[in-house]
């Protein structure tokens, strides 16, 4: 098994406007993808959800802060699972299966520091 | 890979399966079954490599990696438990794996599982020895890195999957049959090539009818080789070929296979293609072709695989069944389409409407705009050819009575 990040990019601006309703289904579909990773033969190693990018600060090299996100763009990172999966094609998988209504994931192998030292 | 469990260094054992196939089969002939030959040698090869390295690894402990086949085990080493024409499928899906970059899936099939060098490669898709050196190695990182799999996709995955196999050995037929760029119009290693992975897909997934479809495309495609230059090597169109010279024995199999692929289901895009070129294969002339029946099919291709160049092909024969009036509204609208702004064969197909209109002027700009557009030297001697004589028209009917 290896780790695989899945990271959600979506456009904020969509979850501004979304109605309590349409949010507490999409907590709910969160938590059903939770166990689809378990019943496709996956586990979940770790995942959190981030704050909106107007609460982020960035700090460049050479330690210039600033406000908001280190990259502008319409689809910000929202938030990441990472899941142990068999191969590519086995996370693609479970990535399928991820709520990500107003924009997509990456899967993103994570590196293995002891068989891949950089 | 299977066997090596590493990318490089089952494409040097690939590499030196073909080295030693050419030397052998310049010897003794090729062998019945060539692919099965080449697999158990580049395997034998494989096998002989890793023994080497665990007498190198046994010298040398502290290098001792856990290996993931032992070559101390027999059931490991016996070449005769894999299924041979599968080992080469499952290395055609990894390379034209979808997370692959579309680009990438092609070169790496070449390189791979064709053993096509590098250089060769970079010509055939008109870049720099070192941008295609750097495309391969990223995509053999990227299959390490983020393990893709080494397999046969599940029937479930297969259509999405498949399709850019099928892709993939119709890009590699295409870039052999009309090469980019250079002097000669085809490459047919490379068409070979590609004809036998055609041939090995529709063997091992007959109940996919799209891999009839595609082998009955590029046999009925192929069996036009001969024909499509004259002795000097210039473009001939299907008008002017000689049809007798035509190979029989492909129209036929292509026939047959197409047939198999129509009678399967609602047919794709390989499927129709086929249909197409099996229509072209049948008729005696150009006059005498079905071209009625032409549309049809391209109206159904256009359906299931909508591209302004299959919308190109369409109205190149609604110029032969409906006349070339017919045509030129279509191709007026087609020149709109962004897509097509640098395709060389808009300018020429509207060159030869024109031409067939009686616009001799209309025509020589369209040919010069299509001349300015190819980079084959076969079809811009053909574009000339077809320049200087609607030139000459043009000046016939311009010069006073």
């Amino acid at each position: 098994m290896a780790k695989y990040a899945i990271l959600i990019y979506e456009d904020q601006a969509r979850y501004a406007t979304m109605s309590p309703e349409a949010w507490g289904a999409l907590v709910d579909a969160h938590g059903t993808f939770v166990k689809q990773v378990f019943e496709l033969g996956g586990s979940l190693a770790g995942g959190e959800a981030l704050a909106a990018t107007t609460t982020a600060t960035s700090v460049k090299g050479g330690g210039t802060v600033t406000d908001g996100p280190f990259v502008e763009t319409k689809e910000a990172l929202g938030g990441f699972y990472v899941v142990e999966a068999r191969d590519l094609d086995h996370a693609v998988e479970i990535a399928k299966l991820c709520p990500a209504p107003f924009g997509g994931v990456e899967v993103r192998p994570v590196v293995d520091p002891t068989t891949n030292p950089f | 890979m299977r066997v090596t469990g590493d990318l490089d260094v089952a494409e040097e054992c690939a590499q030196e399966a073909y080295v030693r196939a050419l030397q052998a089969w310049t010897r003794d002939g090729v062998p019945e079954r060539p692919g099965a030959w080449l697999t158990t040698v580049a395997r034998n090869h494989a096998l002989d490599r890793m023994r080497r390295e665990v007498t190198l690894r046994r010298k040398l402990p502290l290098l001792v990696e856990p290996a993931t086949v032992d070559p101390s085990d027999p059931a490991d080493l016996d070449p005769s438990d894999a299924a041979v024409p599968d080992d080469r499928l499952r290395l055609v899906f990894t390379c034209c794996h979808p997370t692959l970059a579309p680009e990438a899936r092609v070169a790496l099939t070449l390189r791979l599982v064709c053993g096509v060098p590098t250089p060769d490669v970079a010509r055939a898709f008109l870049v720099s020895e070192s941008t295609m050196a750097a495309r391969i190695t990223r995509a053999k990182k990227k299959i390490s890195e983020a393990r893709i799999p080494y397999r046969v996709p599940d029937r479930a995955e297969l259509p999405e999957r498949l399709d850019s196999v099928l892709t993939a050995v119709h890009l590699l037929f295409s870039t052999g049959h009309t090469a980019g760029a250079g002097d000669a119009l085809v490459r047919e290693d490379l068409c070979d090539r590609a004809l036998h992975l055609a041939r090995t897909l529709a063997a091992l997934l007959p109940e996919q009818a799209e891999t009839g479809g595609l082998l009955g495309l590029l046999l009925l495609t192929d069996a036009r080789r001969a024909t499509r230059t004259d002795e000097q090597g210039r473009l001939l169109l299907l008008a002017d070929q000689d049809r007798t010279r035509w190979d029989q024995r492909a129209i036929l199999e292509g026939l047959t296979v197409t047939a198999g692929a129509l009678a399967a289901g609602p047919p794709g895009r390989f499927t129709l293609q086929a249909a197409i070129a099996g229509v072209h294969a049948m008729a005696p002339s150009v006059d005498q072709t079905d071209w009625p029946r032409v549309v049809h099919l391209y109206d159904r291709l256009l359906a299931v695989w909508s591209t302004p160049v299959v919308a190109l092909n369409r109205a190149a024969a609604v110029a032969f069944a409906d006349g070339p009036a017919a045509a030129l509204p279509l191709l007026d609208e087609l020149a709109t389409d962004p897509r097509l702004a640098d395709y060389p064969y808009l300018p020429a197909a509207r060159a030869d409407v024109l031409r067939r209109l009686g616009d001799a002027a209309g025509a020589a700009r369209s040919y010069q705009r299509a001349m300015e557009l190819t980079a084959n030297a076969a079809e811009r001697a053909f574009l000339e050819q077809r320049l200087a004589e609607v030139s000459r028209a043009d000046g016939a009917d311009a010069a006073p009575g």
